[in-house]
């Protein structure tokens, strides 16, 4: 399933390219190595899981292919190009919404659709893209909310509005709806399941839940434990699209993928013991 | 008017005082409560505060006669007034002369040099402390407009901020009263002109007020501008936010509370350190005001300082008010308990 890339292809059809990927971080004790040798070759449109425990780096992934770091060797090539800084063609749905607080929901989209379409939309276009993707997340009757009025799940919509808004090329998504509760974190992913539908964008979630990476993904990226962390195994779930959470529930495949993932994780990785790094 | 209207009337007005939402409806228990606590209390604390003064007061006696009570206080505050108000008269009347002398002198010669003087009266205390105000805002200003860039620089850059911090913490604790005299030599050297716009005693305080309120607000904001969410930084990264427009939308926005903590103490330091500047040097304000009557040393100086000092500290706590209210404007976090 996972191929190694040697070199640099530039011709290469392929969309997303992670090869090689490694990273250290500096710590007094010497060079931490937190990611060794990750491949990943990602296509248009494919919904990319990555599931782990806590602290096995995943996140590094992540903000590797965003530009936020740089890996120490290897790279990321999108499109056939060398990723080395951040930009909005690879748009980050971070944790906790990161909405600016003194702007309102619509001016938090709006920042970046006028970042991105500068000289490219008109006003009225933007204001009409703007109002889209706030409609694309059932957003539009609080647009004029402020982050501090609005609950969690609907900062969260505000904050995929704003990414989808950059029309990215990847979309990437770090615990989008870690925070939430299970009754509204439900209730986003089918949203999430309905707007890939549409949209048929790439996109790399990072995830704890198993479920969720199961419901939502074409393949799920399994981590090992840090230091050193390095993709385990890669589990394609060919499950009928679109999904529906109720009649999987008893699906006998979709079980066996769970319980796939379920045994990678509490067998083969356990779960490390809480350590101070 | 009947009882009911009457009413009516009341209940609007005391709920527009107490903020109650449904004035139909008054909880007079919650009412009551917010009564003691925002009337009865202070009126209380107030009134036993007078009473202690004026009990004390009575006790001491100095070369200036006795410590003034609360009576006599008040007694000099009118004076005070009365003064201002006789002294405005005579400068209303002083250019009503002048107006009608060189009325006449124009008209007995088309080509008289007519001249137009200003009135040299004294001060009086309600100039001095215009003059206070103003030289403390200019101040305050001229410190926000220099603190604020520097204190957004090293918040940015480490480099910066290490190359600045110990300048910083060794000029911080400086006295006002040591910079007096070193402001003073440097306006007189620098500040040469014919015509001047500003006299000196003003630059003198208002530099030396600068030089105080610097501190504060250039480490509040190097503090709110390094402590921001790094989410937000990177916000702005993946959006590739040209640096300015970084600065403008999310960098200023979100040091804006720490940025006006350092504000309001910066303009509290800047007043204190005006009074004691204006002693010191002679320069016109509430400070020589205070001095000058020190020096007079009549039996109503004691009183007329004590009025002094309750201008002082009244302008102080309407200053602090003014860059709360100007906060709550400019802040976009509505739900921090600002006092």
């Amino acid at each position: 399933m996972i191929k190694k890339n040697s070199g640099v292809d530039l011709m290469s059809t392929k969309h997303l390219e992670i090869s090689d990927v490694s990273i250290e971080f500096p710590t007094p004790a010497g060079a931490f190595k937190a990611l060794d040798c990750i491949n990943l070759s990602i296509k248009q449109g494919e919904f990319v899981s990555l599931i782990g425990h806590s602290g096995c780096g995943k996140s590094t992934v992540l903000n590797i292919v965003a530009g936020l770091y740089q890996a120490t060797t290897g790279g990321v090539i999108l499109n056939g190009k060398e990723v080395n800084q951040p930009g909005p063609d690879r748009a980050v749905v971070f944790q906790n919404h990161s909405l600016l607080p003194w702007l309102s929901t619509y001016e938090n989209v709006e920042l970046a659709v006028k970042q991105v379409f500068r000289g490219k939309k008109s006003k009225k276009e933007m204001r009409e893209w703007v109002e889209h993707n706030l409609n694309l997340v059932h957003m539009e009757h609080a647009k004029h909310k402020r982050p501090s009025e609005i609950s969690g799940g609907m900062k969260q919509r505000v904050g995929i509005a704003r990414a989808l808004a950059m029309e990215p090329e990847v979309l990437l998504m770090d615990e989008p709806f870690g925070a939430l509760d299970a009754l509204t974190r439900a209730h986003m992913q089918d949203s999430l399941i309905e707007i890939q539908q549409r949209l048929n964008n790439t996109v790399i979630m990072i995830t704890h839940d198993v479920d969720e990476a199961v419901l939502l993904s074409d393949r799920i990226v399994m981590m090992t434990n840090g230091p050193a962390a390095t993709i385990g195994e890669v589990l394609e779930i060919d499950l009928p699209i679109p999904r529906n959470r109720v009649t999987l529930a008893n699906d006998p495949q979709y079980n066996a993928y769970r319980a796939a993932v379920l045994k990678f994780l509490y067998e083969r990785q356990h779960k490390p013991e809480e350590k101070v790094a | 008017m009947n009882a009911r209207v009457l009413s009516m009337m009341e209940n609007k007005v005391l709920s527009k005082l107490f903020s109650i939402s449904n004035p139909k409806k008054i909880n007079w228990d919650g009412f009551f409560r917010k009564f003691i606590n925002k009337v009865a209390v202070p009126l209380i604390a107030i009134g036993i505060f007078l009473a202690l003064w004026s009990a004390l007061a009575s006790q001491i006696q100095t070369s200036l006669g006795q410590v003034p009570g609360p009576a006599k206080v008040w007694e000099q505050t009118v004076t005070l007034y009365d003064e201002h108000k006789e002294e405005r008269g005579k400068e209303t009347a002083f250019y009503k002369r002048q107006v009608k002398r060189n009325a006449i002198k124009f008209a007995n010669n088309p080509n008289a040099n007519v001249k137009i003087r200003n009135y040299t009266g004294k001060p009086t205390f309600f100039d001095q402390i215009a003059t206070s105000v103003i030289t403390v805002l200019t101040g305050f200003i001229l410190a926000s407009l220099i603190a604020i860039p520097i204190g957004i620089i090293s918040g940015l850059s480490t480099v910066i901020y290490s190359a600045l911090n110990p300048l910083i913490q060794m000029f911080k604790p400086v006295s006002p009263l040591a910079w007096l005299p070193i402001v003073t030599m440097i306006v007189s050297a620098l500040y040469v002109s014919d015509d001047p716009m500003f006299s000196k005693s003003f630059l003198t305080s208002a530099i030396t007020v600068t030089l105080c309120s610097l501190w504060p607000t250039i480490i509040n904001t190097t503090v709110g501008v390094s402590t921001m969410d790094k989410d937000l930084l990177n916000v702005s990264r993946v959006l590739r936010l040209h640096w300015f427009t970084h600065i403008v939308k999310i960098v200023l926005p979100s040091s804006v509370p720490m940025m006006f903590a350092g504000l309001r103490v910066s303009l509290g330091i800047g007043w204190m350190v005006l009074i004691a500047a204006e002693m010191l040097a002679q320069n016109p304000g509430l400070g020589k005001f205070v001095w000058d009557e020190f020096q007079n040393g009549s039996s109503d100086s004691l009183a007329r300082i004590m009025v002094a000092v309750f201008a002082i500290g009244l302008i102080g706590f309407a200053l602090d008010q003014f860059m709360l209210m100007l906060q709550r404007t400019v802040s976009w976090d509505k739900n921090s308990v600002i006092r």
